[in-house]
């Protein structure tokens, strides 16, 4: 793999350039779940996705996701699955699907005489989507069309002395080879503001980094604890700022370009941070309740690929974008290799190099970008969640325009 | 007698630190050198768990890979086990299974 390399890609009408195509099966309240996964399950494709919303009150922050979700680069068309009464606006999302220029059929469960006939509606209609899906342009990309987002979950004492470096330096060949990155979790990054304010390519840039992480650290003390679970105590890590050291070595060494909010995409190549701590009082509980509704905020910022490190052991993979799993603990490899798509443990037991590592999942990205499937995607995992969130629009200080260009920090 | 073992390897990831990561699973009774000097493990050392690299002081800063990631709240030897009965974090307590489940819906 070079910085050259190309791959097939579908071409959507706004110029992105997505990996795969799926075919989305959207409920927009729990009480039409039921009738969008029996959809799903009748059709049994694995491009044809299940992804809701299961509150009946509405709320913006779910609507913009939605809406960023069905139109993301690697979809190809939507069915929209309805009860009738809900809260959520169906129309404004059926309009911004169709005016992306996608395929959209939407399912109003009370109009349609219910359970049985809504099921049978939507089957065929998830037929004629995907026909339609079938015809979009094909084109090609490159790694620098890519955005590719990370995370850790389960982790453990090894994740920050293999996986998550291993990531790092893959985020550093990305970044170099013109590609976008994100790392987030800006509740599992306190303790690196100083240092992550030190990367920031403006001044103002690193003081709207501190004060995401000052936001976090208030948010999870008003809730009692931090992001730290009781597995990552079992696996020898003992306080969160021990845990956020370990996370922070995903991010690599290049320059951080810019702070988004979820839903918001980068507008240029490099390496950006997520702050995913709600604005405000404390609302709504936990910004994220569990792993994938970190993976779900990536990609509604318009990532195609996550790359995911765990030393316990998550299984999870993800609706929409491909999910690559690094093990950074080689006990929990050889339990769980099924699952995994790199051994960073390597690092440990074979004396295998970081940037070795780094290499192999810059290379395994790049095969499962040109359409191989990753571990989770081969054993079904399509994992979602969304939830309650409220954001204020990020200040013009989170993207600057004017920054140097991107290289090595000195 | 049974031939005492020597540890599995312990990690120094920066000069700074004061203490070390273990690289695999490590069991009470087993030598590890520490700076050229010999100690007996007095606790199993799982896999990714901290022993102290220096004698620690009640409230002093723990640093791993040069950065603090705590405060001791009790004096700990050379060797031995680092974690949440003798280090606290100066940002958020931490939970286990046992403090959040039984207290009731939430707390």
């Amino acid at each position: 793999v070079s910085a050259r390399s190309r791959f097939p890609a579908f071409l959507r009408q706004d110029g992105r350039k997505g990996i795969r195509n799926a075919v989305l099966v959207i409920y927009l309240v729990e009480c039409a779940h039921h009738v969008a996964r029996r959809i799903v399950s009748e059709v049994g494709d694995h491009q044809v996705q299940l992804i809701g919303f299961p509150g009946c009150y509405p709320n913006s922050y779910a609507f913009r996701m939605m809406e960023q979700l069905a139109c993301h680069p690697n979809v190809g068309g939507v069915v929209i699955v309805s009860l009738g009464c809900e809260g959520f606006d169906r129309d404004a999302l059926a309009n911004a699907v169709s005016a992306s220029g996608r395929p959209v059929e939407t399912l109003v469960i009370q109009h349609n005489g219910g359970t049985r006939t809504t099921i049978a509606a939507g089957i065929a209609a998830v037929d004629r989507i995907r026909a339609a899906a079938a015809q979009v342009e094909r084109t090609s990309m490159g790694l620098n069309d890519l955005i590719v987002g990370t995370i850790c979950g389960g982790s453990d004492g090894t994740s920050g002395i293999t996986a998550n470096p291993a990531v790092g330096h893959c985020f550093d060949l990305l970044v170099d080879a013109g590609a976008t990155c994100i790392f987030e979790e800006t509740g599992e990054l306190i303790g690196c503001e100083t240092v992550m304010a030190e990367r920031a390519v403006t001044p103002d840039l690193g003081e709207a980094i501190v004060a995401a992480i000052t936001k976090a650290e208030r948010y999870y003390a008003v809730l009692g604890y931090g992001s730290f679970a009781p597995g990552n105590a079992d696996g020898g890590l003992t306080t969160q700022e021990e845990k956020s050291l370990g996370a922070y070595t995903k991010s690599g060494a290049r320059p951080i370009n810019g702070l988004v909010k979820p839903g918001e995409r980068p507008g240029q190549p490099g390496l950006y941070l997520m702050d995913v701590v709600p604005d405000g009082d404390v609302r709504y509980g936990f910004p994220n309740i569990a792993d994938n509704a970190e993976i779900v905020e990536l990609i509604a910022s318009g990532c195609h690929l996550i790359l995911f490190t765990t030393g316990r052991g998550s299984v999870v993979g993800s609706a929409i974008s491909p999910v690559i799993k690094i093990c950074a603990n080689p006990d929990t490899f050889a339990r769980l290799h099924d699952d995994m798509d790199i051994n960073a443990g390597r690092i440990l037991t074979q004396s295998a190099s970081i940037e070795q590592v780094g290499t192999e999942i810059f290379e395994a990205l790049a095969s499962v970008a040109a359409g191989h499937s990753s571990r989770s995607e081969e054993l079904g995992h399509q994992e979602f969640i969304l939830t309650y969130k409220q954001f204020e629009p990020s200040g013009p200080h989170c993207l600057p325009r004017h920054v140097r260009p991107v290289g090595r920090v000195t | 007698m049974t031939e005492k073992r020597l540890a599995p390897t312990f990690l120094l990831l920066d000069l700074r630190d004061n203490v070390l990561i273990s690289a695999g699973a490590a069991y009470a009774g087993m030598i590890v050198a520490i700076d050229g000097r010999h100690y007996t493990l007095a606790q199993d050392i799982a896999l990714g768990h901290k022993i102290a690299r220096t004698a620690l002081c009640l409230g002093e800063q723990v640093y791993r890979s040069g950065f603090p990631i705590g405060t001791v709240t009790q004096d700990i030897a050379i060797a031995e086990h680092v974690h949440a009965h003798n280090l606290t974090s100066n940002y958020l307590p931490a939970h286990d299974r046992a403090s959040d489940s039984h207290n009731g819906f939430g707390s």
